[in-house]
Order: C-alpha cells, then structure tokens, then sequence
C-alpha cells in the first residue's frame, strides 16, 4: 500500500500503476488479483448456474475451524503453525467436510438447499470461533503465537508476493484448463443432471470437480481477499455476466474477463489510495461492473426492460386507439371525429392509467395520424391509411392464429408492421382468401363486421 | 343459424358504451393485453362470463388460460384493459371471489394440517389478527366433509394423495363462501374419484346459484361437465353454450392443424351426442 | 466453575433473548426458503454500523441499533430488487448483495473509523462475555431493586424489547404469517399482502441480527436463526409445535452452549473459550442428534423401518409362494434359507419340509387375496389388461390399508380369491 498522501494520485500514477510499473510488489499484487479474479469467474459460473452460488458462501466460512485445526495439530506436532501449506490444507480439509454435511442434510432430511447451507455455515463457523477463542491463550498453545490467522477472514491481498502471485497464475491456469477440457460434460451436468445420468457419465465425480474447483479457488483466495471477500468473486461476476449474455461459452469467458477486470482494478486503486484496504476495493469493483450491468445491459438490463415495457405498452395503446379511430370512421361515414369525452370514457373502459391517454395522442398526433379539431380528434388522411393496415394485420393474425394454431402463438407479433414481415406471402395470401370467405358467410363471420 | 353465437372480439361500435352484462356477469374483461418480456400472451382479450353457470377455459399449451385468470385476479401485471367482476373492480368484491391455483404452486411439506389449509379459505371473513374461531373451524371441517376428506382433516398435507390435495384446495375455496370459483386446471393428475367429486361439486355450485370458471385441459369431458365454454388461444376464438361453441369447426380454430387433439375431439362430440350441423 | 449471579446471569440472559428471538423468527425465513436472509443481513450490518456512527459521532447502543436496522433493512430491499429487476436467482442476488456491503463496511472502518473500538472481529465474533454487570445485586431478591435495573447493559434491554415485539407479532399475526408463507398467492388474492407481511418479517429478523449480533456475533446469528427451527423442522408437522419446539430448542442451546464454555475447559484446567461459539456448537449438536435419531424422519429410524420392511417383504413373499405351489403352481422365484429359518422359527412353516402350518396358511391366503383383489381392480377399475396387473399388485399386496372391496370371486386370470378372515 502507498503512504498516506494527502493529495489524489496524478494520472501519471494513475497510468504507472496500471501498466505494471508501479513497483515490485504493487505488480505482484495487480497481477495475483487478476489472476484470483479470472479463476473465480470461470469458477462461479457454474456454481450459479446449478443455484450453488451461496455454498461458496459456506465453503469459505468452514474453512475457518480448518485453519485453527491445521495450526493445533502443527504446534502439536512441533511444526511451526504458521506454514501456509499446513493451513491451507486444513482449510481444503474442512471445507470439503462442510460440503459433504450440505449434501448429507439435503440428502437425508426434507430441509432445503438454503437451509443445509445455512447450518453448516453457522456450526462450523461457531467451531472454528471457539477454536480461535482457545487457541488465543498462550498457554493452550505451547507459546505459539496464532497471531496472523485471522488474516484469514480479511484476507492481506497488499501483502501477496511474487510468489503468491505465481500461485493465482497456477490457480487460474488449473481452473480455466479444466474448464475448458470438461466443458461440454459440465454444460450437461450442469443443464440437465438426469440426462447426463442417463448417458452413462460419471456424474458424481464431475459435479465433485466442479465443487472441488469451488474449494480450491476459495482455500487460494482467503489469503488474498480474505474468506468473505472471495465469496463475492465467485458469486457477483457471474451473475453480472449473465445479464449480458445467454449463451454458456460466452458466459464464463465474460465472468473470466469481468472477475479479472475487478480484480485489476480494485488492486489498482487501493495501491493508489491511502488506507484502502485492497480485498474490500476488489470486491466493491466486481459490485460496480454488477450494478452497471444490472443497468445498462442490452437485453436483461434494467433500462432496457424498462423501455422496451414502456414501448411495448405505449405502442399498443396507439395502435388500439388508431384502430378504434379507423372503425370508428368507417362505420360513420363522413363522420371522423373523435370527441375528447368519447376518447376519456374508451380509455377507461381499456384501464389505462391516467398518464398514458395524453402521451398516447400527443404520439399520434406528431406522426400526423390524429389531428385536433375544436371539440377532439380527428383521424387524418396517414392516419386512416395506418389504421387500415393495422386492422388488416389484426385480422390476419386472428386468421392466422385459427387456422394454423398449432405453430401459433411463439410466432404472433401483433405489432409488426406488416404481417409480411413475419409470415410467408404465400401464406398471407391464403389468410387473406380465408378471410375474405369466411366474411361472406355473415353468422360465421369472426369479427361480424359489415366491411 | 339465427344468432351469432361465436363470441365477437369486436369492441362496441360506439366507442363510450360499455359491453351490455356487465353488472351481472361475474367476470368481465375489456381489451386485456398481457405481455411477458417482448411479446403479447394475451392480445386484446374480450369476455364476459355468464352468471350462474359453468365455464370451461379451453385452449393449447401456451394459448395463455391461466395467464388470463392471474391477470384478471391481478396477479399477473395487466399491460392494457379492464376487468370487472359484476361490474366493480376486484378488490371490492374480494370474498365474493375464491381462486384454486394449480396444485403445483404451494409447498405441500409446508407443517400445516388440511384442516388449517381450508381454514384459510376463512381467514377474509375473520379479518386481521383475530385467531380462527371454533364456529370457523366447523364451517371450515363441514367444507373438508364436502369433499370427502373429513376423516383426514388433521393429516399433514404432505400425507395426502394428489387427488386429495386438489380436493383439500377445493375445500378450501368452498370455505370461502364465494359466488365466483376460479379455478387453475384442477382436474390435472387426480384420480377419478377425485375427478367425480369436484364435478359433482361444480354442478352443486350452480345449482345453488354460483358460478365457476375453470382452466380445462381435457377435451373429452367438457362437453360433459361445462355448461359454458371459452376457446382462448392468445385471444377469445368463440365462447358460448358449449354445445354451440364446441364444434369441429371451432375447434379447429382453436387446435389449429392438431390432428390427434382434433380427433379425440370428435370423439367426444361424437360420444356425447351432439348434433353437428 | 462460577455462576454466580452478577458475573454470568447477564451473558445467559442476553444469550437466552437472543436465542428466543431468533429462533421464533427463523421459522419463517425456513418455510420459505429464505435462510440464507439472515446471513445476507447478518454481514451486511457492518456498514450500516460504521455509517452511523460516521454521521452521529457516537457509540450509543440506541444510534448503532438504528444504523444497522437500516442496513439490513437495504439489504432485503436490494435482494428484493436485483431478484426481480435482474432476474437473478435469490441466493446469487444475496451473495451479491451481502459481500458488496460488507466490503463497503471493512473499507469505511479502514477510513474513517479506524482509531474506535468499531472492528469487524467483533461483529462477527460477538462477546457475549463482555456483558457483566458492574454493580450486581448481592442477593437474588435484589434483582428487581431499580438501582440493579438500572445497571442493566443496554444490549440485554435491546434484546428484551426486540424479543417482546417479536413475540408479539408472531403471536397477533399468526394465522395471516403462516398463510403467507404457504401461499402467497391466496393471502394476496384475499387481501392479506403477502409482501407487505414479508417486508415486515424482514424487518423484525433485521432487528432481531442487529440486537443480537452485539452478544452473540452476526455470523452466529445465522446459526441460531436457521438451526432450531430445522430442528423442528425434522422433528414436527404441526405449525404450533413447530414454533413451540425450535423457541426452547434454541433456549436450551443457549444455556448449554454457555454454560458448556466454562464447565468444559475449566474440567480440562483451561480458560474459557468462546461463548457464542460454544453456543452454535451446542446447536449443531442437537441438529445431528435430531436428524439421526429423530423418531419419524430420522436416518436411524428410516433404516431400521426399511430393514423390518424388507425382511417383512421376504417372509410375506416365501408363504405365497408356498400357497401357489399348494394350489399347483411351480416355485419359480428362490429364497435364502435364512428367510426359511425365520418362517419356520415364528410357526408358519412346518419344520423340516417346505410347506405351510396351519397359522402359515392364513397368513398367506390373506396375502393372496389381498394380491387378486388388488389385480382385479386393477384390471376392471383401472384399465391395465390383465398380464400387465401381477406386478403392481405385488407391491400393493404389502399395504395394510387401502384394500379393494371384495365381492368378486375370481381374479382376471381366473384364479380363486380366498375368502376374508373375518
């Protein structure tokens, strides 16, 4: 971490750090987040397509009893407690006994998902409490100092090494490899279970690869980010991933990039800013590029949503009201105009909320399909012309969804513009016979209309 | 043919007038349109449902029947349109109204006894924070007899067969005392005893002046249990007596080139007798 | 060990409130499949603690309760939101939500609250132990002497009240709780929103974390919120017990788990360990016990009912057999000599020879009729032609209850039915 400076860093910093010239360490620790960040993406793809995203949650929290058990039994054994690969090990040791109780209490009880992983989060995390409480005492511990297992829940990521760094760079490489080699199995596994039963693949030991990597990628990240904060790498670039996009292959390589990218850029910051602890400015960065997305995507994003409902309704009420306004004149000749009371007492009968009437004709009246005469509206010259055609289209469909209802109603759009659009001509052209026959028999007419 | 009996989706030519029964038809809906993401489920949806009678919501996979019961109980968001239940909308008429959701919505393990389920039915009528009384448990024990299960009464949910679960629902709904019974695919995987007891109670219903309209996915019986039909598939095709409306021609409207449905269809217009013209 | 009153009355009494109210609570967040809400919450109290204390300048229990309150209050509002804007499902949106704003919380201790006593350890691990009481009485009878009252610590008086409205709530909204919990649709249908009664369930459980996060640790919260009421879950099918059940398992596991923290290592001649820890120990304990030895559900219980079932199964197979082969058919399937052993240990078989006493022989034409009227309904009531019927039957025929009415006198492959016991 920089000294404290008063000052925002300039954007000559800013650009050092960011193109690995900020120094040793501070490259170390951009690279081994990066790295952290792309394993856990590719990772926590399938945790969440398998609804598991929260049993990372539990993976991590067990992971502490491991710790202070791993240190135990190396003081015990007159080992220094400290070597990280005796805790690791035992962090890798209870988490995978924690899974374990998960699916044994889903697979033995009638208690859900939610549940198991709740209570297997809350005990073991109560052991490993009462464990760190015990072995705080010196006397319990044959004067070994378990000063520095905490670091475990909050992670030191400003203080990773080179060699840490180099250990990410594996993770990442063992995670992608393997994701990569068994990616058509998992997108089975993890789509539908039971086909892949069926087919006769090994379906226990590959969802435990997918678990496993899970495990692996939570024991590496603890001392990076720290337990809570690996969590949020597996869990929240997935799902911002999966609002831009729907196809698998893209998904993980997105949740790859995105986890990469938080992790980059958080590690940046914090080595910009003063006091900022790195793991919560990861993981703060992963929530951005979430919040952006739940925003900004282009097809499951809020603002889109949003206008395409907001479209969709606005422009279903034009056309019900241009077509309303259509017939309306047709069957009083001459007579084309829409008074305002007449136009209130049809909104209501339609329930539209009282917003949408104005902005409706306002709409209509700027492509020039309604003008305002003294009392209402008047349809105009474009305006009957459109309503014929929308009215033409809505009997096409009607047709269409009589006779040939068994493709029907994933096809309908009833606001194309020209059912041509979407249908055949040929198949327009029968519509229209059809229609044409079925009007001349007047008690089976489907809309009854004198046309 | 005098009147056209094919329902005619065609709003009022007078664009201000209202559809004529509204007051007495127990469910009226004006221009519905129901839309998920992109596209319509329901395009412009016009009905009014008959009083004291019994209808059957017909239609294909997908054709949008139980979309069009959520919207009209509000809940499904409505993108456009009006609906009514004799004439007001439905939050004044609550407990003129009991709605059966398909069996498949609820939790069965959930630690409650069918008795407590039926109680339910009741809670409208006792309001907040008052406990059920013992008047609304007999009320609520006398509906479970209805149906047959007043043995089973304190049985866990989960300890019920399927077919006793859709008449625990269906207690449940009587409970309620309601004028109108909507009612999702109820007679989806029951047994057919199950099946006899809530026909026998939907006529019982009607005998007594209700009305009940229900999702029904099999096209044998409904010539046999409906008195009413509605072909829905994105949009009213016809809806009548079911005797006029439930004819080949219709429902080749409705099935479109289906043709295993349609014969089975033929069938059961055939078995039940009904002259086709 | 020590239990004297003015050193340990408070930690239990605080541990006890805190159990109570959370296990209450954390029935419904297991009915509806809401467990993790509570460790979602229980993480993100951390920057709702530090923000108001940013904004107050102070420590004062009154203003930490009403920040973390807020926070957690965020956090369902958040979930709730990204589950439906984004389509996301639950336990991603929570995962999203509660690692962000924890991460906001160890970021802001970082920067602004670094020189308080504010640290994330103790959030998370909780002190129970800390809560002593300065001036306690000397004797019990004093206990209510408002001088005593008032020496109080504020975190038991949160606990108190948080515990009393709690159970108030669930007790005046019982039956409206408990409807829309098991369908939301219906309660809204009838006018009983079933999201406004979510929200303010939420609010009581973001209440009962906060008041309890300061004795017993946020992450422990999880714990005592979803663990009794699983534990009930195994053990009841009736709603009251079930509420009934989870508030004293939780109780009882509060006082173990404390009183567990000193009595154990002081038997070992070591210090006290963590209480709160001792506590979801204690929990973890009785749910083991509870899903191995629960009566009905249990894993001991469906085995040994399996083993019987299966052996039953044997016998019962054995004695048809030997009845058809007395009515002329050949034995075709083969049976361990162990099953023989037993029909002839319980006087079914004859000793020594392969066919049936007496006692055996009615066993076995009851098996048989039960098996035929079984394939004539069947047959005739359930339309499955009639090569087809042997099969089900032969699992059917092992049901006491139900049994097709007889009256029939032959079965569809012509074969008699033997007449009723009675």
């Amino acid at each position: 971490m920089s000294p404290a400076s008063p000052q925002p860093p300039t954007w000559n910093e800013i650009l050092r750090v960011l193109t690995f010239q900020g120094g040793y360490n501070t490259n170390a620790v951009l690279a081994g987040a990066a790295m952290l960040g792309l394993a856990a993406g590719v990772v926590g793809v399938f945790a969440l397509l398998r609804r598991r995203s929260l049993v990372a949650d539990a993976i991590g929290h067990a992971t502490l009893p491991g710790i202070v058990l791993a240190f135990l039994t190396a003081v015990a054994m007159g080992m220094s407690g400290r070597s990280l690969p005796v805790l690791l090990l035992g962090a890798a040791l209870a988490s995978a006994l924690s899974v374990a109780c998960i699916f044994a209490i889903i697979r033995y009880t009638r208690l859900r998902e939610d549940a198991a992983i709740g209570i297997v989060l809350g005990v073991f995390f109560g052991v490993g409490v009462v464990l760190l409480s015990y072995v705080q005492h010196p006397g319990n511990t044959g004067g070994a100092s378990p000063a520095g297992l905490h670091h475990f829940i909050y992670g030191q990521t400003a203080a990773m090494r080179a060699g840490d760094a180099f250990v990410m760079a594996a993770l990442a490489l063992i995670a992608v490899g393997v994701t990569a080699a068994l990616f058509k199995e998992f997108v089975l596994v993890t789509f539908n279970s039971e086909h892949a039963r069926v087919l006769g693949l090994p379906f226990t030991l590959l969802d435990g690869t997918m678990l496993a990597l899970v495990v692996l990628v939570t024991v590496a990240g603890l001392q990076a980010v720290g337990l809570i904060l690996v969590i949020a790498l597996l869990i929240i670039p997935p799902v911002a991933a999966r609002l831009w996009t729907d196809r698998l292959p893209v998904l993980v390589v997105c949740a790859g990039g995105l986890g990469a990218c938080s992790g980059y850029a958080g590690a940046a910051a914090s080595a910009l800013l003063p006091r900022t602890p790195a793991g919560s400015v990861i993981v703060l960065s992963a929530g951005s590029v979430f919040f952006v997305s739940l925003l900004a995507a282009p097809r499951h994003g809020v603002v889109a949503t949003v206008l395409r409902r907001i479209t969709l309704r606005l422009r279903i009420a034009g056309e019900h009201l241009l077509e309303a306004a259509y017939e309306h004149s047709v069957s009083r000749r001459g007579v084309s105009t829409l008074s305002s009371r007449s136009l209130r007492a049809m909104e209501r009968l339609w329930g539209w909320p009282v917003w949408m009437g104005p902005i409706v004709v306002h709409g209509l009246r700027r492509k020039g399909h309604l003008r305002r005469t003294g009392d209402g509206y008047e349809i105009t010259g474009p305006g009957v012309v459109r309503g014929a055609r929308i009215a033409r289209n809505h009997r096409l469909w009607e047709q269409y969804l009589r006779t040939h209802a068994d493709a029907a109603p994933g096809h309908v759009d009833w606001s194309a513009d020209m059912v041509e659009h979407v249908l055949s001509p040929a198949l327009v052209a029968e519509l229209e016979a059809e229609l044409l026959a079925a009007e001349r028999q007047p008690g089976r007419s489907p809309e009854g209309s004198p046309a | 043919m005098t009147t056209s009996v094919v329902h005619t989706s065609r709003r009022p030519s007078s664009l201000a007038e209202r559809p004529e029964h509204s007051a007495d038809s127990p469910l009226s809906i004006h221009a519905m349109t129901v839309a998920y993401q992109r596209k319509p489920v329901l395009w412009d949806v016009d009905y009014d449902a008959p009083p004291r009678a019994l209808v059957a919501i017909v239609g294909p996979n997908g054709a949008g029947k139980s979309t069009l019961i959520k919207a009209a109980l509000g809940l499904v968001p409505r993108a456009t349109g009006l609906v009514e239940f004799w004439g007001v909308p439905f939050k004044h008429v609550r407990e003129r109204v009991a709605y059966v959701p398909q069996r498949e919505s609820v939790d069965w393990t959930f630690p409650v006894s069918a008795l407590d389920v039926v109680c339910m039915g009741r809670y409208r009528r006792i309001g907040w924070f008052r406990p059920v009384g013992q008047a609304h448990k007999r009320a609520a024990m006398a509906c479970l007899d209805r149906v047959g299960l007043a043995d089973l009464a304190h049985r866990q949910i989960s300890q019920l067969s399927g077919g006793q679960q859709q008449r625990v629902f269906l207690a449940r709904a009587l409970a309620q005392e309601a004028d109108l019974y909507i009612m999702d695919e109820p007679f989806a995987g029951v047994d057919a005893a199950t099946e006899r007891t809530i026909v026998q109670l939907l006529k019982d219903l009607r005998d007594a002046g209700k009305s009940a309209i229900v999702v029904h996915h099999d096209l044998q019986t409904v010539t046999q249990y409906f008195d009413h039909a509605l072909l829905l598939n994105m949009r009213v095709v016809a809806a009548g007596p079911v005797e006029q409306v439930f004819t080949p021609d219709n429902l080749q409207k409705t099935y479109g080139g289906r043709l295993t449905l349609l014969s089975e269809a033929a069938e059961a217009v055939a078995r039940a007798g009904i002259n086709v013209r | 060990m020590n239990l004297a009153p003015n050193i340990d009355l408070f930690p239990i009494l605080a541990a006890v409130l805190a159990a109570f109210c959370c296990g209450l609570l954390g029935n419904y967040l297991v009915l509806r499949r809401l467990s993790l809400m509570g460790d979602a919450m229980s993480h993100s109290v951390l920057p709702g603690l530090v923000i108001a204390f940013m904004l107050t300048g102070s420590r004062a229990a009154p203003v930490m309760f009403l920040g973390a309150l807020m926070a957690g209050i965020t956090t369902v509002v958040l979930v709730e939101l990204i589950k439906r804007l984004g389509r996301v499902e639950p336990g991603a949106a929570m995962g999203v939500v509660f690692s962000v704003l924890f991460a906001l919380g160890v970021l802001l201790i970082e920067r602004v609250a670094r020189n308080t006593d504010l640290d994330a350890d103790c959030v998370l691990h909780g002190q129970l132990e800390s809560l002593f009481w300065p001036d306690g009485p000397a004797r019990w009878l004093d206990v209510l002497h408002p001088a005593t009252l008032a020496a109080v610590p504020p975190q038991v008086w949160t606990l108190a009240i948080t515990c009393a409205v709690s159970f108030v709530f669930v007790l005046v909204l019982y039956k409206e709780l408990r409807m829309a919990a098991f369908d939301p649709a219906l309660a809204t249908a009838q006018g009983f929103h079933a999201s406004i009664l979510h929200y303010a369930l939420m609010v009581l459980v973001a209440g009962a974390t906060v008041a309890a996060f300061e004795a017993v640790g946020s992450i422990l919260v999880i714990a005592m919120l979803i663990v009794p009421a699983a534990i009930a879950r195994l053990l009841t099918d009736r709603m009251p017990t079930q509420l009934l059940l989870s508030t004293t398992i939780a109780v009882v596991a509060a006082v173990m788990g404390y009183l567990g923290s000193i009595a154990l290592p002081s038997a070992m001649d070591k210090p006290q360990v963590n209480a709160a820890g001792s506590i979801a120990i204690a929990l973890g304990v009785l749910f083991f016990v509870a899903m191995l030895f629960g009566p009905r559900d249990g894993v001991l219980a469906t085995a040994i009912r399996r083993f019987y079932l299966t052996r039953r199964i044997a016998l019962d197979d054995l004695l048809a057999a030997l009845y058809r082969h007395e009515e002329g058919s050949p034995i075709t399937s083969r049976f361990a000599p162990k099953v023989y052993a037993r029909a002839r240990r319980s006087g079914l078989v004859m000793p020594g020879q392969d066919t049936l006493t007496e006692a055996g022989r009615q066993r076995a034409a009851e098996l048989i009729r039960r098996h035929r009227l079984w394939e004539t309904y069947l047959v005739h009531r359930a339309g499955i032609s009639a090569d087809h019927a042997h099969e089900p039957a032969e699992h059917l025929e092992h049901l006491a209850e139900p049994l097709p009415s007889g009256g029939p006198q032959h079965d569809p492959h012509g074969k008699a039915i033997p007449p009723g016991v009675e």
